[in-house]
């Protein structure tokens, strides 16, 4: 798929990429509330989609059904028009934790994905030179630029969360899943990293699932916000970031933004007293 | 001199210091060498028996080499097994704990009427005994594989064996040699007990036959080249874990 195809046209709707029908998931044995229970949303394609919601409201469970990893007790998933049977394999991810491997470098942490998936995994050997670029290349977009001979725990905590993004982004898949990725970052570097997945997905037009239980990342981030319910989760409400794009961390102090995040935490409020 | 000269001499200063208390003691409370020898006539038998020592402990050592690498071949496969499958984990681990627990001193005469009395109860002993730290600790660096990263791995399309091989196996190499370190001094002391009980060589040996002479000097050098043994094995793993680990002691990767 070359990289015109992905991007969305600028005028009308892109095509639904992620779409998400009457889905019920409960783990365990049953008797137990659903972790979600009728969730139902489609996620454009292209498009930077942003899912806040009370702990414990089945966001995780969300990133986990639509990749693949969990299959739904009911409903129907489907991701690039397909019913999605098993690990989706077009997915990056991204957690709270930056999971690199401690034994591998950066680098070679970075070809991780593309050992395993196809068609790198069968040319990454005849061709290494190239992918080592791709990877130095991407390394750069995120500032950490000569750092890739590097161990994980030559890093500081910031580092290896762009690393970890780099890692989730080195195969150029189709669908960016972030779960939580700043969440155990300090402020000043959480707005940094802001900027590098905002850039990240402003140059490729990957499709961006964000969970995350911060408003102001999410209002700053995405195209659109879904507001889910407290246990078991379901949207219940769905919020279009008007704001225009790019967008600068100026943005962040403006008053539309502070009405923007103020309207989802009335949403969130009413998730949470409802429980 | 200062703390890091000090860290390196602390070896020595603490072993020779030992030696010398010991001999103090003996002397001031007139000790008879029937009960504790000098470490000044330990060393003296030390010297006029080193030809039986030297090839006593070189049988020993033999002994207690092919029964960890038959520990360390069996503990691996058993380990991986355990630690990728739940099934067999649930099914073998009381099983393995069980045996775990016997007393391998009782096992040896079994061994014996198996085999009968030479080189093979020694080096199964030895094997027997030191196998156990090498499977749990391999099931454990696989098990124990950060749910996150599976996630990832999955996402990508990754089969089990993909997992096992690029996570599962290295993340383990840090328990792995972490257990050896544990299982050499066991192999070691798996195969003193045969020899002690059913052998004509081999250090364990060489102390029953000391012990049946009252040659108390001759048993404590035996001792004392065990321990040496022992340590020189000791490090010999240590050494190879610290090369080949590198990563995990400076990332404080959870290690045995």
């Amino acid at each position: 798929m070359s990289l015109a195809e992905k991007t969305a046209p600028a005028s009308g709707p892109a095509p639904v990429f992620v779409s998400l029908d009457g889905v019920t998931h409960a783990y365990g044995t049953s008797g137990g509330i659903p972790a979600v229970e009728g969730l139902t949303l489609a996620i454009r394609k292209g498009e930077f989609a942003a899912v806040v919601g009370p702990s414990g409201c089945g966001k995780s469970t969300l990133m986990k059904l639509a990749t693949g990893l969990q299959f739904p007790r009911g409903g129907t998933i489907s991701v690039a028009g397909e019913v999605v049977r098993r690990p989706v394999k077009i997915a990056g991810m991204a957690f709270q934790a930056p999971t690199l491997l401690p034994w591998r470098t950066i680098l070679d942490n970075l070809m991780l994905p593309l050992e395993i998936v196809e068609p790198h995994r069968s040319r990454l050997r005849t061709n290494k030179a190239e992918y080592v670029e791709r990877a130095e290349a991407l390394l750069e977009q995120v500032g950490l630029r000569g750092m890739s001979g590097k161990f994980p725990w030559e890093l500081s905590g910031g580092m290896q969360q762009r690393a970890s993004l780099c890692r989730a982004l080195i195969h150029e898949p189709d669908l960016l899943m972030l779960d939580e990725p700043f969440g155990a970052l300090d402020a000043f570097t959480r707005e940094e990293l802001w900027c590098v997945i905002r850039d990240l997905h402003a140059r490729r037009s990957v499709t961006v699932v964000l969970v995350t239980h911060d408003l102001r990342e999410a209002a700053f981030l995405a195209d659109r916000v879904f507001c889910m319910s407290a246990r078991p989760g379901r949207v219940i409400a769905e919020a279009e970031i008007g704001l225009a794009r790019p967008r600068d961390l100026e943005v962040t102090y403006t008053p539309e933004f502070a009405d923007i995040v103020h309207e989802l935490r009335g949403h969130i409020v009413t998730a949470r007293s409802a429980s | 001199m200062n703390e890091r000269m000090l860290l390196k001499a602390a070896p020595w200063i603490f072993t020779i210091g030992f030696f010398l208390v010991w001999e103090a003691v003996c002397i001031a409370l007139g000790v008879s060498s029937y009960v504790l020898p000098r470490p000044s006539a330990v060393a003296q038998a030390l010297w006029d028996y080193r030809s039986q020592l030297a090839f006593h402990s070189a049988h020993t050592l033999w002994m207690t080499t092919a029964g960890f690498i038959l520990a360390v071949l069996f503990g691996l496969v058993m380990g991986m097994a355990l630690g990728a499958s739940r099934l067999v984990h649930a099914g073998t681990y009381p099983l393995l704990v069980g045996f775990n627990a016997i007393p391998k001193v009782a096992v040896v005469p079994i061994l014996v009427i198996w085999f009968g009395v030479g080189w093979l109860p020694a080096v199964l002993t030895a094997f027997l005994i030191s196998f156990f730290p090498i499977v749990v600790n391999v099931a454990t660096g696989l098990a124990t594989i950060e749910p996150e990263v599976e996630d990832v791995m999955r996402a990508l399309g990754a089969s089990k064996l993909d997992i096992i091989l690029k996570v599962g196996v290295p993340r383990s190499l840090p328990y792995f040699f972490g257990s050896l370190k544990v299982a050499i001094t066991l192999a070691y002391v798996g195969s003193v007990i045969a020899e002690y009980n059913a052998s004509n060589f081999g250090i364990g040996n060489l102390m029953a036959r000391a012990s049946a002479d009252f040659n108390v000097p001759l048993l404590f050098a035996a001792l004392i080249a065990l321990g040496v043994l022992g340590v020189v094995l000791y490090a010999l793993t240590a050494h190879v874990e610290a090369r080949t680990t590198r990563w995990a002691q400076r990332s404080q990767f959870a290690a045995g």
